[in-house]
């Protein structure tokens, strides 16, 4: 999901020259949806604009130290509390740690959490969905009501139970193995979502003739639904992900807070943010540093999802 | 016919289960179709015309629907009975489907192009390159303008006659040597309607395919069937050739669908139309299924059904009374 972003937002020249020579070749070129959307979105400033902020939070989140040479423990207890400077960008929080310093360290963990939980819900959501959707009936009622138990669950509790019966109190799990768990379990618990948007999708497009006209021509089962459906169906689910990236970014920072997910000494936005309440009256540059992070990458994933769903419709063009 | 048979439908019956009960959509159907032979089957809505054209296929929706009897023969092949792997081998490749309407027919998020070079590359195994070749040499089949540039546009960037035009020429790539066409031109208007069966009867009488024309339009009929099946509650009621049936129907309903034809020379008057409703499949009337409408019906009408018996000069009806309504336009 993101290395296409990063090779949109870092190399836009070279596409973009690249373009123009498969715009001479149009004559032998097939032309497809992707080639198409593609084409489209490079001309858009809002997709250009969300895929080099994603681009860029990508970059910090991989390789922290090319933007802070301080670790994320730094800590400097004689100025804590100390507001922004030239020293400490964001100012230093109570404990003394630099803001700027954790806010870049704690990218990774967050966008980690963000990303592969909005992929795994997705994937999950959208095979069951068009499954449940295409063949109907006895398989869509068994894949429904499945549905509807993890639906069930209230997920705060649900992700209480799943990560403290994974880590005992008092146990400390590794960095990988929270993150791990922190994604399946905000997955397992939001994917009823995604297969539910799937599914109606799925519903309405099975009606159409295409799909009975894809059958008369001898296209099989799988190629129908993978080939024919799923561009189809596909946009109102991409719109829920994109909206779904931003909560689980905060779902991630209620789970840290509640101590059963993300922790120290992993950061992460949803850590600092959560670290910085009781204080955020007399520091706000607690808060509002590593929360604009937040609300500036969803911003972006939002953008970017808006731009590739119309660019996915034919008929917006 | 001197032609080769290609496909043999035969006492063909299907129903519909529904929660309201069974929908006996099919309840007999017979027909035949040879190399370079137009069949129209005529019918009105809900007679089972598409239905015998989707069994044919093997794309019925089922459930609810389930076929109950009889046969599909394609070459002496029983499609029914075919491993499902055998029945998509047909589909496309021998036996082709062209629908109503072709802007829901053709997926709207692929270009035109990629609709028909999908087959070729997928089902022959051609390189891009040679199934983008072919599909502009068909698009130019189909007589559409500047294929080369069009075969990128999208569907919805096509008029409703290039549209069905497209959609003949996917139903072409893989040559198949029997093309069904589900009311080809009920989405158009008459100008294009007129074009477009101009355009299907040259490719069919080119490639000696044959066609299966299913519409409910007479004047479509005329133009270019060769045999004509009438069909009424999921029954062949008559079968003749094109020319017999117009000189003189055979059958009460034919006669009645006949009459009902606004006829230019007769400006002015009332338009005749068939009093009541095609029965409702749940609930077929016993007998003849036309008796409640017929101006013929008799009390036997009402217990026997009619069978279908043949009247000479290839002409088959199933009513009692088949001669006299022969005899009385001849």
């Amino acid at each position: 999901m993101t290395d296409p972003n990063v090779a949109g937002g870092v190399s836009s020249v070279d596409i973009a020259a690249a373009g123009v020579v498969d715009n001479s070749a149009l004559a032998h070129k097939p032309r497809s949806l992707g080639g198409d959307a593609w084409r489209m979105l490079r001309r858009r400033p809002s997709f250009v604009i969300s895929a080099v902020i994603i681009a860029l939070v990508v970059l910090i989140a991989i390789a922290p130290d090319l933007f802070t040479s301080r670790a994320a423990g730094f800590s400097d207890l004689a100025r804590a509390n100390e507001g922004p400077s030239a020293d400490a960008w964001f100012g230093y929080d109570n404990q003394g740690y630099d803001v700027y310093a954790r806010t870049i360290h704690g990218a990774r963990a967050s966008l980690l959490v963000g990303v592969f939980a909005t992929v795994l819900t997705i994937l999950i959501g959208s095979t069951v969905g068009i499954i449940a959707g295409y063949y109907g009936r006895l398989v869509d009622s068994l894949f429904s009501r499945i549905g509807d138990i993890f639906a069930a669950l209230p997920f705060v509790l649900g992700a209480i139970v799943i990560l403290t019966t994974f880590n005992a109190p008092g146990t400390n799990p590794g960095a990988v193995t929270i993150i791990v768990q922190v994604v399946v379990s905000i997955a397992a618990l939001s994917w009823p979502v995604a297969m539910r948007i799937m599914r109606s999708a799925t519903l309405v497009a099975k009606q159409l003739d295409y799909v009975k006209a894809a059958r008369g021509l001898g296209a099989s089962t799988p190629r129908i639904v993978f080939r024919h459906l799923l561009p189809n169906t596909v946009a109102p689910v991409l719109v829920y992900g994109t909206i779904a990236l931003g909560a689980f970014i905060g779902a991630e920072a209620t789970l840290a807070y509640l101590g059963v997910g993300v922790r120290p000494p992993v950061v992460s936005w949803g850590v600092m943010i959560s670290d910085a309440r009781d204080y955020f009256r007399v520091n706000p540059h607690m808060l509002l540093f590593p929360a604009g992070f937040v609300t500036i990458t969803v911003l972006a994933f939002v953008m970017l999802g808006d731009g590739i769903r119309d660019a996915l419709d034919p008929k917006a063009r | 016919m001197p032609n080769e048979l290609l496909l043999e439908v035969e006492d063909l019956h299907v129903e519909f289960r529904t929660s309201d009960g069974v929908a006996t959509v099919l309840n007999g159907v017979d027909y035949a179709v040879h190399a370079g032979e137009t069949l129209a089957v005529l019918g009105e809505s809900g007679s089972g015309k598409s239905v015998t054209a989707q069994t044919v296929m093997g794309i019925l929706d089922s459930p609810p629907a389930v076929v109950t009897g009889g046969a599909v023969r394609y070459r002496g092949e029983d499609l029914l009975t075919a491993t499902e792997e055998r029945r998509r081998e047909v589909r496309g490749g021998e036996i082709a489907m062209i629908f109503q309407d072709a802007l829901s027919a053709l997926n709207p998020v692929f270009t035109v192009g990629f609709q028909i070079e999908e087959q070729l590359t997928v089902r022959l195994g051609m390189s891009k390159k040679d199934a983008r070749k072919r599909a502009i040499e068909l698009l130019d089949t189909v007589r559409i303008p500047a294929a080369a540039r069009r075969i990128r546009e999208y569907p919805h960037q096509f008029s409703g006659g290039m549209r069905q035009r497209a959609m003949i020429a996917m139903s072409l790539a893989l040559d198949p040597d029997l093309l069904i066409a589900d009311e080809p031109t009920t989405a158009l208007d008459v100008t294009v309607q007129a074009q477009i069966m101009d355009l299907l009867a040259e490719i069919q009488s080119e490639r000696q395919m044959g066609l299966i024309l299913i519409t409910h339009d007479l004047a479509v009929v005329a133009e270019v069937a060769d045999r004509i099946a009438v069909m009424y509650a999921g029954r062949i009621v008559e079968q003749a050739e094109v020319t017999e049936l117009f000189r003189s129907p055979g059958h009460p309903y034919t006669e009645a669908l006949m009459a009902s034809l606004p006829r230019l020379d007769l400006k002015g008057q009332t338009l005749e139309t068939i009093k009541g409703l095609p029965p409702s499949l749940l609930n077929i009337p016993p007998g003849c299924p036309f008796h409640p409408r017929c101006e013929r019906a008799v009390s036997r009408c009402e217990s026997e059904r009619p069978a279908l018996r043949s009247l000479g000069f290839g002409r088959v009806s199933a009513c009692h009374f088949a001669d006299e309504v022969v005899s009385s336009r001849a």
